[in-house]
């Protein structure tokens, strides 16, 4: 074993972990509770929640036909659909944000018209984090179920079809319970991201207590105001972005 | 072969990024402005309403200093406090308010006294030709206007409930945004209708907003305190900077923005 290697391996996860020590060592960790359960913050974690979850759900609905489509359909212009679909994995949140304003806001492309003919904006509202979160986050999901389509055995689907099962049945019946690992692995890949969105947020929806405040944006603020407290609530992030990550480790990267 | 030789780069890169942040602590004394030219880097933070006025003093000091070379972090005031708290490299910090000032200097991270060096009034911030007619405080109650504020821990946001206080006028804001130039940047988008920010920010924005006043009665005014910050790597052009900016020179700079001369 080159010892080079293995130096600059542990500078490496050094870099990851220090951070993560920093936070676990300077968190207040006897005003756990009082910071956890104080109004703002359960009212951010119930908004969080609510979001990320239909946000998830979004991205089911929307990113398994995009992903299927990929993962079967040969059509000129996949790969550019494809890159343009999954772009908000590299974009910074802030410019998806800005390009959601374009579009969505209220003298956006789309939003202008949702405006004049519904009244209806989007911006400020838990309807405009859903989307800024969906926007950010879906792409993880299109990507794993793409995967997980592609690696599936297709002669199950085949037999089905011999058998006289319609196409939607044999998606349905088939298709998406073989490709259930992958699903749960995207949605929840997708429902993690979402869970700590920030930048598009902010943009986007702005930044209101119980309506746009979700847990990132309230980490943001209250590290100007209450050091601890957002000491705690990265924690609560990091805790569940951790166990994701671990859960999911066998899927997503393939068993070490 | 390719491969070692850049992770060898890489590793480079790194452990120099460690060794330059790592030199930061080390502290000067604090030192008046000497005869010798000045040069180095210098690290202003200052107040997001401070952008375009601060940008044009940097470049006039740059030029009358020419081996200094002037760099600006520009945000909520709370934010720059926050940076400096977790040791950010800051030679200089010009504050909104005199509460973050004195909440850092009492927590020995700056030299010296702070000097106060501008005030600024509120305005009302509305979209070109004011479409929603509003003409004070009050209006920014009325139904169908989308009233959007900052934070309550950035000066302006504080300085915004004082104000609506004072007019006795109840308003939910739509959105607590965490600088003065995020409520600006909504206002010209056209996501909301009206905000309360610093007079010199709607002169700034030019024609993308319009402002309507708020009477005196009503008005807060804002004091500008700047001061250097303690373990500056550069305290002789710190305390040249500050002193330029309290000059009659850079007082006439920051006047042409808009800004109500420190005394």
């Amino acid at each position: 074993m080159p010892i080079v290697v293995l130096v600059l391996a542990a500078i490496g996860a050094a870099f990851f972990i220090v951070p993560l020590l920093g936070l676990i060592v300077r968190s207040p960790w006897r005003d756990a509770l009082t910071a956890l359960t104080a109004p703002e913050t359960l009212e951010a974690l119930k908004l969080s929640l609510f979001a990320s979850l239909t946000a998830t759900a979004a991205g089911l609905v929307l990113g398994v036909p995009l992903a299927w489509l990929y993962a079967r359909v040969e059509f000129p212009g996949r790969n550019l659909l494809r890159a343009l679909t999954t772009l908000p994995m590299v974009l910074p949140p802030v410019v998806g944000g800005i390009a959601l304003l374009l579009a969505f806001g209220r003298r956006g492309l789309v939003g202008s018209w949702l405006n004049t003919t519904f009244g209806f904006t989007l911006p400020f509202t838990t309807a405009g984090v859903v989307m800024a979160e969906t926007f950010v986050a879906m792409p993880f999901l299109i990507l794993t179920v793409e995967a997980g389509l592609r690696s599936m055995d297709r002669r199950y689907e085949e037999a089905a079809r011999t058998l006289g099962a319609s196409r939607w049945r044999v998606f349905t019946r088939v298709t998406l319970p073989l490709i259930g690992p992958s699903l749960f692995a995207g949605a929840v890949l997708c429902w993690a991201r979402a869970l700590g969105e920030f930048g598009a947020t902010i943009t986007f929806a702005g930044n209101f207590p119980g309506v746009t405040q979700t847990m990132p944006l309230a980490v943001y603020l209250l590290l100007e105001t209450n050091q601890e407290a957002s000491y705690i609530l990265s924690l609560v992030l990091l805790l569940v972005s951790l166990v994701v990550l671990v859960g999911l480790r066998d899927r997503w990267l393939g068993s070490a | 072969m390719h491969n070692r030789f850049s992770m060898l780069i890489v590793a480079a890169v790194f452990l120099a990024a460690c060794g330059s942040s790592g030199n930061a602590a080390a502290t000067s004394p604090a030192a008046t402005p000497s005869p010798v030219p000045l040069s180095g880097n210098l690290s202003v933070f200052a107040a997001a309403s401070l952008t375009a006025s601060f940008t044009a003093l940097g470049t006039s000091f740059q030029a009358a200093n020419p081996g200094v070379k002037v760099k600006f972090n520009f945000a909520g005031t709370p934010t720059l406090v926050t940076q400096i708290e977790q040791g950010a490299p800051a030679d200089v910090l010009a504050s909104a308010d005199t509460t973050n000032m004195d909440k850092l200097t009492a927590e020995g991270f700056t030299a010296g006294a702070s000097l106060v060096f501008a005030h600024n009034l509120l305005e009302i911030v509305v979209a070109p030709g004011n479409p929603k007619g509003i003409t004070g405080l009050a209006d920014l109650a009325k139904s169908g206007v989308i009233y959007i504020s900052e934070a309550p821990s950035v000066p302006a946001g504080k300085y915004s409930l004082q104000a609506l206080k004072s007019a006795g006028v109840m308003v939910t804001p739509k959105s607590l945004e965490a600088s003065v130039t995020a409520v600006i940047s909504k206002i010209e988008l056209g996501e909301a209708d009206a905000g309360i920010v610093y007079t010199t920010d709607v002169t700034a924005a030019g024609s993308k907003v319009a402002g309507v006043q708020i009477p005196a009665a009503n008005n807060v005014t804002a004091t500008y305190p700047i001061v250097v910050v303690k373990g500056t790597t550069n305290a002789a052009a710190a305390y040249a900077f500050t002193s330029y900016v309290v000059s009659a020179t850079g007082q006439s700079a920051l006047a042409s923005f808009g800004f109500l001369p420190a005394t």
